[in-house]
């Protein structure tokens, strides 16, 4: 989860003030000195860090907080608003140029993964009906050409390459030609990754840009970046000026203090994040949501816009009707784990729960590979028995276990957990408007 | 160009940046006072070290200078010196390759460099006379097979590889076999870039290292992972989860020739004792070089 450790440091903190009737200034301090050093050790530049404590301070010690009935609360929301105003305010959108075809740039340094983002991006684009073109512009790196080529492949999306023979520079401007003769939407040039401190590369980038006249030139940051983020983002920003930053690698453990410093530095915003290797792992940037999951107030936000994406509404009514009438089978139980299983690996959709905190995900088991065996058991069930699991004696559960390449064992225990979903929705029958009901209307009903 | 000269010209951003604050730093103190401290401890954290690494460095350094009185700038730059270096020594710093073949398994997460320092590792072996084959392990990234095919030919060295999406256990069981009867003396497995945290992807890594326990039972395997000067504090927790795996023997840290610091290791070497064995200061075939902590120390905080 991003910036557990974090948000465990300000719960634990916060724990400790809520206890207190009234904060004195030396509370403030020694809250200041936990913040300024969770901050550090998630990796937010020394400079950043200063600042942000210097303004938290400030806000802090003022009467808002001393006349305050809970301390904590207050203390919170203001660490929360102050790194929501250092991340920006609000969401910031990508932008598309008023003259066909948009030109995006990826820049950044060896290995933040440009390559996969621009694949990602590219097929982000094409969900909301654009028609993208990706350029192979990295003609150093050995087989770069050909991994966007594959990432292409993959997305069935076309690639424009010129081999690794040619000046990058011309390969861009033939692209952008190829693509206004193509009529594509949208054009997304991949450049090699560089040193911020190569000045001939960074020559080589500003020679492109002038060549093709980006309409957004992104920079792409690795989100484990330590303090070196305020140099490499300030440096690509000096020099060529970029109009977003795209955070990877997310879906780690790291505190991804990146983010912070790197917005502090250029004034950019993040406008996407990268939150795993399968090429839609691609999402919007939300500030405030960020703000949250930093102080563990969970990500509720995110995880709706989740389920709204990949809960079909026709089945969630269905279902919604057949827990009424108390027929929920085996069949449902699979249409609803798939239906979750849309919304990314388990382990990302809890982790955006409130209260989920990084010690008790420890504790689940959330393998994917299990929920995939569970999909192979109940697949392996013929109609019959999936609407009726009563009828299943022993031979019928060893039948099951070979055709799902699982044990007996595995196949009781599914049993044994869907006896309990249906027990649970028994209870949960009649007592209208009880918050599991409610929250299954919810995402029927997007809110 | 020696060996030195390479890695302290690999390094002079490094000791550039980090020596001229620390002159600004000493010059506008000159004498030792608590302020001073504060300072150079601020530098520690600005290069990675980390918060509680760099207490300990500091709190080392104070002790140093109390009890052999250091009074000048000069004297406390050379503390601090000797206390990296230290901490940064090691007795295993070289390859254990006592076996015929021994066995090199590169890991990481996604975009640290894996590739390329298994190029200029087969390259660096290679010139030392031994005979390598590499493993294309990394049967998930696109196109990373081809990568690494064109490093092998650059270094002149065999490689064995599957198609793309096929299981790296296969890959480096049949690599093991192709070493045995080729006889070479080393095997360098590449594998794929996996974030530390996904669970899956750190079991195949197990089945891999379970494959070559049994296959060569015996053999002096080398884990090394390999650390992006750039990476922050995550680089001590990629380091846990990975030695969870399997025991690392050492770390290459690869990116050292940008503004990044890499004072992670100090962390590392401090929480796991896992010693650096090589560092990467350029994309060229011979940018790999073996990691010597005086160097290291004496590159970091020399004076132009």
């Amino acid at each position: 989860m991003v910036f557990e450790g974090l948000s465990e440091k300000l719960q634990n903190l916060m724990k400790k003030i809520k206890g207190q009737a009234r904060i004195t200034e030396k509370d403030v301090k020694e809250m200041m000195r936990e913040v300024k050093l969770a901050l550090l050790e998630a990796d937010v530049n020394f400079k950043v860090v200063k600042e942000f404590i210097n303004t938290i301070s400030e806000r802090a010690v003022g009467s808002e907080v001393l006349e305050s009935l809970t301390p904590g609360q207050q203390v919170v929301k203001i660490v929360h608003e102050e790194l929501i105003r250092l991340m920006g305010s609000t969401p910031a959108k990508i932008t598309f140029s008023p003259a066909p075809p948009t030109v995006y740039m990826m820049v950044g340094l060896q290995g933040s993964g440009k390559t996969t983002t621009s694949g990602k991006l590219a097929n982000l684009l094409r969900k909301d009906g654009k028609k993208p073109l990706l350029v192979a512009c990295d003609v150093y790196r050995p087989a770069a050409v050909k991994q966007l080529q594959v990432v292409g492949s993959q997305l069935n999306i076309p690639v424009f390459e010129m081999g690794t023979g040619q000046d990058p520079v011309d390969i861009a401007r033939k692209a952008v030609e190829h693509a206004k003769s193509m009529q594509f939407d949208v054009v997304i040039i991949d450049t090699a990754g560089r040193l911020h401190v190569d000045a001939e590369l960074m020559e080589e980038l500003k020679r492109i840009k002038q060549s093709v006249k980006p309409h957004e030139i992104l920079l792409v940051v690795d989100a484990m970046t330590g303090q070196d983020a305020v140099n490499v983002a300030g440096s690509f920003n000096d020099q060529l000026g970029i109009d977003g930053i795209i955070l990877t690698k997310l879906d780690g453990d790291t505190r991804g203090g990146a983010a912070l410093s790197t917005k502090a530095v250029t004034g950019k915003p993040i406008k996407f994040v990268g939150m795993g290797e399968k090429l839609n792992d691609l999402e919007p940037f939300y500030p405030d949501r960020m703000a949250s999951r930093i102080l563990g107030m969970g990500d509720v936000l995110s995880l709706i816009e989740k389920a709204q994406e990949a809960f079909d509404e026709k089945k969630a009514l269905e279902l919604e009707k057949k827990m009424r009438s108390q027929q929920f089978t085996l069949d449902d139980f699979l249409e609803q784990m798939q239906q979750l299983k849309k919304m990314g690996p388990l382990s990302q959709v809890l982790s955006m729960l409130p209260g989920m905190d990084a010690k008790a995900l420890k504790g689940i088991d959330m393998d994917d590979k299990q929920m995939a065996r569970t999909l192979a058991i109940i697949q392996s069930m013929t109609p019959q028995e999936r609407a009726n699991p009563s009828i299943l004696n022993a031979s019928r559960r060893q039948r099951i276990a070979r055709g799902s390449g699982t044990s007996v064992t595995d196949v009781n225990r599914l049993l044994k957990q869907f006896e309990e979903v249906q027990k649970m929705i028994k209870a949960l029958q009649g007592k209208k408007g009880s918050r599991w009901m409610k929250g299954l209307g919810g995402f029927r009903r997007p809110f | 160009m020696g060996v030195f000269d390479k890695l302290k010209n690999g390094l002079k951003k490094t000791r550039e940046s980090i020596a001229q604050k620390i002159d600004q730093v000493l010059v506008s103190f000159g004498k030792v006072d608590e302020e001073l401290f504060e300072e150079l401890e601020e530098i520690l954290i600005t290069a990675d070290v980390g918060v509680e690494t760099s207490v300990a460095i500091i709190d080392q350094l104070r002790d140093m200078v109390k009890k052999e009185k250091i009074t000048t700038a000069e004297g406390v730059r050379q503390a601090i010196k000797r206390i990296i270096a230290e901490r940064l020594s090691d007795e295993q710093s070289g390859l254990n390759l006592s076996t015929t073949p021994s066995v090199i398994v590169i890991i990481g997460v996604n975009g640290v460099g894996k590739t390329t320092s298994i190029g200029k590792l087969a390259y660096l072996l290679k010139s030392q006379g031994k005979q390598v084959l590499v493993a294309a392990a990394d049967t998930f990234r696109a196109a990373a097979i081809d990568q690494l095919e064109i490093w092998t030919k650059r270094a002149g060295v065999d490689i064995v590889k599957h198609s793309e999406g096929a299981d790296p256990s296969a890959v480096v069981f049949d690599a093991i076999q192709s070493a045995k009867s080729r006889k070479v003396d080393v095997l360098i497995c590449d594998t794929a870039g996996r974030l530390h945290t996904k669970k899956n992807l750190m079991e195949e890594l197990k089945k891999l290292f379970r494959i070559i326990n049994r296959e060569l039972p015996g053999a002096a395997v080398e884990t090394l992972l390999v650390l992006d000067a750039t990476t922050g504090q995550n680089a001590v927790s990629q380091a846990k989860t990975f030695s969870e795996v399997s025991q690392l023997t050492g770390l290459i840290l690869t990116k050292l020739d940008g503004t990044a610091k890499g004072g992670i290791i100090l962390s590392i070497k401090n929480e796991l004792n896992v010693p650096v064995k090589f560092v990467g200061v350029g994309e060229q075939m011979d940018d790999l070089q073996p990691f010597i902590p005086q160097d290291f120390a004496e590159a970091l905080m020399a004076a132009e």
